[in-house]
């Protein structure tokens, strides 16, 4: 029934969705470097490494825009779906996506 | 022949359709039998909305009645619940035993609303909303004079249920958990409409309110109490938070539940004599809980019970909603996603807002408010996954727009250019990259095209070039700007139009202002939140809650982010007066918390570089309990008031320089302006505190005190004028307050207060300044909207609110094997 029972990998429970503002982000600490968990205005969550592609800027940090955050150190603007900057910046780095999950209302960060 | 016998379990929606769609393609072939636990025959459950607002009666809404269960040898056991199924003997049992075998069963037992387990939730007066029963229970509640409802769930049929009670005379209140009304079928901007609508119509929303209990006396509800503490005195509560499949029967019988009963494409259950449709079941992992799918269901369930073949895979949704003059549909991903784009539409006289949603050229959902008559165009072409690319412009404005503008052909003056030509010579921008832009990323304004491409974006002497490329792109969608320059590319009007308009039409909040000034995007950008947020908290200080999430980090959280990620903590040192004590507190805190750089700035107070966002909270706390509070080097407010000893120490010392800049300073302390402001007091012309290129100086002098305006030291700078000279310290305070207030009130985001004067004359602010009733107005203002904002940021932080920002949401990635 559940497409996810195959996936293989470890799915952490980080905290319920309302935990995070709408157009708000939190940080998530890990060993592998602080994940940036997103809730856009229409309450979809997004997740990225928390570390801009430009200069490692905290994108926790920054204002979320419609499906996107402005890095708070030089204001470049990141696709949350892809990580990819957008506008004239497309193309010069991505900051990695994390595997998510919403079920039930609670946040699920995958470990890759 | 023996017929087969046909039994149904439940009278309601999918039931009796399902009988229909079997006996319109063999009528003779079962003999037919229902149960229905309502004691009444099968009728339309949405109108019962309408039946509780006294738009309907019971008899508008029956869908068969007796003559028809006759006419076609159906026999109904209204009022009798089925209790038990036994699938060996292929029988089932009511509750006094009796039972009745079966060659095939159907299950059509819809679902039941959730009741919340709230203390309190078996007084009497809570009710739901789901059959006749509720709605004759609550039109009796309704009946008493004066009576208040609180409906709990801000989905559609909360709503629902709110405004047929509003209806019936109640003053009816929605208590919603979620930001926005109808989350799962509404953007923010719909749900905001919603919530006015519903104001017009007698029902009052309460957002993100979380219920804590239901309050009662003598066994009947008399209140809902609410997390925060808040009480809603009523004498009818409805519940109405959600439903769930009513599966219990077919879970004790053995077959297989999830979470409703699960069938196959043929809607059958896990037992082959089986079936199930509507609202109890679950397909494909999906449950629904409106009727389009059910009558999709139905027409497969026909066929199966008739041999014929169908599968059933799933039906894609749309909802509208039933309250009189409201206009609302939704369908698919209406509130876009990953690769989407979004076309908006406002009309704010009208009250009307759209969104289509678009992927790969289709649509992929939509919102409709106020104007919903296109709503079953937009689900045809989503449905059907039609490429709109070539009536994108159109649209956003509906069928007969695009129908009829269809086939008219953009005057082409630049379709000549080879696209390798460069159209912006500065950014070395040729015409094939604009024109892609504006094709790929959807682009219709100038902004736009600077934004993607860059083009235009320097000297300018292009941009007649580029508006061409657009109209040439666009066609008529497209419309050259002309007048003030946007605010941003949400929105082609200016900051003078925005700012008038916030006032003069009482907008006080975000979505209003995007609403009534057409915003062409849901939410808004990281350019026009933050400036909207400015506008909005300087015309409305009382009522307008400030929104974090617009403003820049710095100001978030009340410390510079620093190019590490860590931020910089500067505590206010009034006119720069310390003392051994603070000095003490500041060398404690810098020990504690590992601070790697202590600095004296440049605006004569203490920095505190390299401070880790988690530790924010506990250096201000220790910092608080020094007597300090926040210096706001981080926002568009109040900075610094640098002073000199004065006459206090010093030989030429007209005045007590000193003490009127720690005065300005406690009086003018967090306020936020359109841009930084500055302030110098000087004791004499020599001028030591640098008062002449500050936003706003004194310098004092034997008969008084100059007071200067209009100065800068940083990208540019200026040196000051004189604003006006006048005799004590107490009219130094007015002035500046008054002056404060006019540049707050007048000065477009950002604009620092040399350009602002610039921009409207130094003459027009004194004339309003020394007209003694215009100053003292503005004085008033700048003091009311003091007593909310003269307020240490930190100290409520360190009291905890919006802990949130400063904890990490989780830390338990940190406990996994790395
Ligand atoms: C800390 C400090 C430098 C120092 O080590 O002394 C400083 C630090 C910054 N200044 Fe400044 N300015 C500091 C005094 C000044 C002064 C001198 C003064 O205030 O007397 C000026 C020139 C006077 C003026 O404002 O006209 C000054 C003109 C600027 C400007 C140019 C503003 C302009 O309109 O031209 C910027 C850029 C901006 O605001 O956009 C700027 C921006 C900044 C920012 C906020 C840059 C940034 O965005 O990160 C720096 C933040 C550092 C931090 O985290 O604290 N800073 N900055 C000074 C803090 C003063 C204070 O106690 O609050
Ligand atoms: C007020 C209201 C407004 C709505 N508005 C809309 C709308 O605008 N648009 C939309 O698409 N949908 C709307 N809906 C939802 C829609 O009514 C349901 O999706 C639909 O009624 C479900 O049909 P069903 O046959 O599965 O369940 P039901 O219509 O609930 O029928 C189930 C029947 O089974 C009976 N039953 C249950 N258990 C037993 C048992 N053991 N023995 C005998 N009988 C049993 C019940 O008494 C009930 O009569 C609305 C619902 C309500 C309540
Ligand atoms: S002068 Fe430049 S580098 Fe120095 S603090 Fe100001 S903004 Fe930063
Ligand atoms: S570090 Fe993100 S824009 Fe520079």
């Amino acid at each position: 029934m559940n497409a996810h029972v195959k996936d293989p990998t470890l799915w952490t429970d980080v905290g319920a969705v309302t935990d995070i503002p709408l157009r708000g982000a939190r940080r998530v600490p890990s060993p592998r470097g602080d994940v940036a968990v997103f809730r856009t205005g229409d309450g979809r969550i997004f997740a990225l490494r928390d570390a801009c592609p430009h200069k490692g800027g905290p994108l926790s940090q920054g204002i979320v825009h419609g499906h996107a955050v402005t890095c708070p150190l030089h204001a470049m603007a990141i696709d949350l779906a892809s990580g990819e900057f957008l506008g004239a910046d497309r193309g010069k780095g991505c900051a990695p996506t994390v595997p998510l999950r919403v079920e039930d209302g609670r946040i699920l960060l995958g470990s890759v | 022949m023996r017929k087969e016998k046909l039994v149904v379990i439940g009278n309601g929606m999918a039931g009796c359709r399902a009988v229909q769609e079997v006996l319109k393609r063999d009528p003779s072939r079962y003999e037919i039998t229902i149960f229905g636990a309502e004691p009444r025959v099968n009728y339309d459950r949405i109108m019962l909305s309408p039946v509780l607002a006294g738009e309907k009666t019971f008899a508008d809404i029956v869908i068969n009645d007796e003559a028809w269960y006759r006419d076609n040898g159906i026999i109904l056991h209204a009022g009798l619940a089925v209790d038990a199924i036994d699938l060996k003997q292929q029988l089932i049992r009511v509750a006094d035993g009796r039972t009745w075998p079966y060659d095939r069963l159907v299950l059509a037992t819809g679902s039941d609303p959730i009741r919340l387990p709230l203390p309190g939730s078996d007084l009497a007066g809570v009710v739901t909303f789901r059959d006749l029963d509720d709605v004759e229970a609550m039109a009796t509640a309704s009946a008493k004079p004066d009576a208040r409802a609180v409906v709990i769930g801000g989905g559609l049929l909360g709503i629902e249920a709110a405004y047929g009670l509003a209806r019936r005379g109640m003053a009816a209140t929605v208590v919603h958990l979620m930001e926005v009304l109808m989350e799962r079928q509404l953007d923010a901007s719909a749900g905001f409409l919603l919530t006015q609508a519903m104001l017009e119509r007698g029902v009052d929303t309460v957002l993100e309110a979380q219920s804590e209990a239901i309050l009662g006396e003598e066994g009947k509800v008399t209140g809902l109490k609410l997390k925060d503490g808040r009480v809603l005195p009523c004498d009818l509560l409805v519940m109405s938070v959600g439903i769930r499949p009513n599966a219990a029967l077919a879970r004790v019988a053995g077959l297989e539940v999830g979470r409703g009963v699960i069938v196959d494409d043929s809607l059958r259950t896990s037992d082959p004599n089986v079936f199930a449709v509507g609202e109890c079941v679950e397909h494909r992992g999906q449950c629904y809980g409106l009727v389009a799918p059910i009558w999709d269901m139905c027409r497969t369930l026909g066929e199966t019970l008739t041999d014929g073949q169908a599968a059933y895979e799933g039906s894609v949704l749309s909802t509208r909603l039933k309250v009189s003059g409201v206009d609302v549909f939704s369908a698919g991903r209406f509130a876009g996603g990953e690769g989407c784009e979004d076309i908006v539409f406002r009309d704010a006289g009208r009250g009307v807002y759209k969104r289509i949603v678009l992927e790969d050229g289709k649509v992929a959902g939509a919102v409709l408010f106020g104007d919903a008559a296109d709503g079953g165009w937009y689900f045809d072409l989503m449905r059907s996954g039609a490429d709109v690319s070539d009536i994108r412009e159109t649209l956003v404005f509906g069928q007969a727009a695009t129908e009829g503008l269809a086939g008219l052909d953009p005057s082409a003056a630049v379709a000549a250019m080879a696209d390798t030509a460069e159209v912006c010579g500065c950014n070395g921008v040729c015409k094939g990259e604009i024109v892609r832009a504006i094709a790929d990323q959807g682009l219709s304004t100038l902004e736009g095209v600077r934004a993607h491409t860059k083009a235009s974006a320097s000297c300018g002497t292009c941009t007649p070039l580029v508006e061409k490329l657009l109209k040439h792109s666009l066609g008529d969608a497209f419309q050259v700007q002309s007048g003030p320059k946007p605010v941003c590319g949400c929105t082609p009007k200016g900051h003078q139009e925005v700012r008038e308009r916030i006032v003069g039409e009482d907008l006080k909040s975000m979505p209003a202002v995007m609403q009534a000034l057409e915003w062409s995007t849901p939410d808004g950008c990281p350019t026009c939140r933050p400036v909207l947020n400015y506008y909005l908290l300087c015309a409305w200080p009382a009522e307008y809650r400030d929104d974090k999430q617009s403003r820049f980090i710095n100001e978030r959280v009340h410390a510079n982010i620093q190019k590490d990620g860590t931020y910089s903590v500067v505590p206010r040192m009034w006119g720069g007066i310390t003392s051994p004590a603070e000095l003490r507190a500041i060398a404690d805190v810098a020990d504690k918390f590992a601070i790697p750089t202590v600095k004296v700035t440049g605006g004569a107070r203490i920095d505190l570089l390299g401070v880790r966002k988690d530790d924010l909270p506990a250096v201000w706390a220790d910092l608080n309990a020094a007597g300090m509070v926040s210096g706001h080097a981080y926002g568009k407010a109040l900075r610094t008031v640098k002073t000199c000893v004065g006459s206090d120490w010093c030989r030429f010392g007209t005045q007590d320089s000193t003490g009127l800049g720690v005065r300005l300073e406690k009086v003018m302390w967090g306020s936020w302006t359109p841009a930084k402001v500055k302030l110098g007091v000087s004791g004499c012309p020599r001028n030591c505190a640098e008062a002449t290129c500050k936003d706003i100086g004194v310098i004092c002098v034997d008969s008084g005190f100059e007071i200067h305006v209009g100065g800068a030291a940083g990208l540019e700078v200026r040196k000051t004028e004189i604003l006006t000279k006048v005799a004590t310290e107490d009219e130094v305070v007015w002035v500046i307050c008054a002056f404060a207030q006019l540049y707050r009130e007048e000065a477009w985001y950002l604009e620092r207060v040399w350009k602002w004067l610039d921009r409207t004359g130094l003459e027009a602010a004194r004339t309003r300044i020394e007209d003694p009733e215009a100053r003292r107005e503005l004085y008033d203002r700048f003091q009311f909207s003091q007593r909310f904002y003269r307020i240490d940021p930190w100290a409520q932080r360190v009291a905890g609110r919006d802990a949130h920002e400063f904890n990490p949401l989780s830390r338990r990635l940190e406990m996994e094997p790395a």
